[in-house]
């Protein structure tokens, strides 16, 4: 989803970065304050003013940060230790040192983009969980091959709830199915297929396809839209 | 071919087509993930204060995987 760059670089303070103590004000591109301009904690403040900083400073800020990072890895991943006990020759560990890294690359790279909406350390977790859920993800999938046309998909619709929704299913199926085949593109029938039918995590056939997260979803929200209007009409 | 209301689908249908209504992209709900989770975690109701985002977690299972597990790291630390 980002462009990958080398943490070693500093980043320049935000623009936006305004004022002392705990209020700091946000301008749009005009350089107006805009109306609801977030009154910034004294920590978070602390976090930008150190990672924007230089030398011994600096330094100590990124470790800290690195070190909550490895802290929200760490708990996604023990949570499905299951599954990361599968993986050859990698533990909870090594996963949440390599999901925080990669966080903290990104995190230095979009320092620009928070905007003070949250505390700091909240914007900053969530680039670690999307990169160590990425990364149990991926793993998951690995080696396995992405099922995209209906042979794959019909038997995982053809477990039937109860007796009586029998025929009513039957015919929504058949409904389904037609839609599948007639009313969308082929690209957006892999991709239905794939994510809402198989349960293929997005980023997963991202990879495959060579794309992004934003565009697949892009996709199947169209894909969706079309067939609810065929079901609905 | 069988035509139906939206509200006569059943839920396993429903599931498969997703959330009706205008919602956010992925880029979108990871830009405002942050601020959601903490207003969940304020007891702010986040979903009638952004309608999009709650449909896009409802559509996408890797957002929503994201959300809930900064919703849980958040509410044991107790931030």
């Amino acid at each position: 989803m980002w462009t990958r760059h080398p943490f070693a670089a500093r980043p320049s303070r935000p623009s936006w970065v305004e004022g002392t103590g705990r209020h700091v004000s946000v301008r749009d591109a005009a350089g107006r304050p805009t109306e609801r301009a977030p009154l910034l904690d004294a920590a978070s403040r602390g976090w930008l003013v150190r990672l924007t900083g230089s030398g011994w400073e600096r330094d100590d800020a990124i470790a800290e940060l690195l070190a909550h990072l490895a802290e929200a890895a760490r708990f996604v991943l023990a949570r499905r230790q299951a599954l990361v006990s599968n993986f050859p020759r990698e533990t909870v560990d090594d996963l949440a040192a390599e999901a925080a890294g990669e966080a903290l690359i990104q995190i230095l790279e979009h320092l620009d983009d928070y905007r003070g909406a949250s505390k700091f350390t909240t914007w900053a977790w969530k680039f670690a969980f999307y990169e160590a859920l990425q990364a149990v993800r991926r793993r998951s999938w690995m080696g396995r091959e992405i099922p995209l046309d209906d042979a794959a998909w019909w038997p995982v619709l053809a477990r039937t709830p109860s007796p009586e929704e029998r025929v009513e299913q039957r015919e929504l199926l058949s409904d389904l199915k037609h839609g599948i085949e007639h009313v969308l593109t082929t690209h957006q029938r892999s991709v239905f297929v794939a994510l809402a039918l198989n349960g293929v995590p997005v980023d997963v056939l991202a990879d495959r396809m060579g794309t992004t997260r934003g565009a697949l979803y892009k996709t199947l929200h169209e894909a969706r839209r079309r067939l609810r209007r065929h079901l609905s009409a | 071919m069988l035509r139906r209301n939206r509200r006569m689908l059943p839920e396993w249908l429903e599931r498969l087509l997703g959330p009706v209504g205008p919602q956010l992209s992925c880029e979108e709900c990871f830009a405002q993930l942050d601020r959601y989770a903490e207003l969940e975690l304020a007891g702010v109701d986040a979903a009638l204060d952004n309608p999009p985002m709650r449909a896009h977690l409802d559509g996408c299972p890797a957002c929503k995987e994201e959300h809930d597990e900064l919703l849980a790291f958040l509410r044991e630390r107790g931030a």
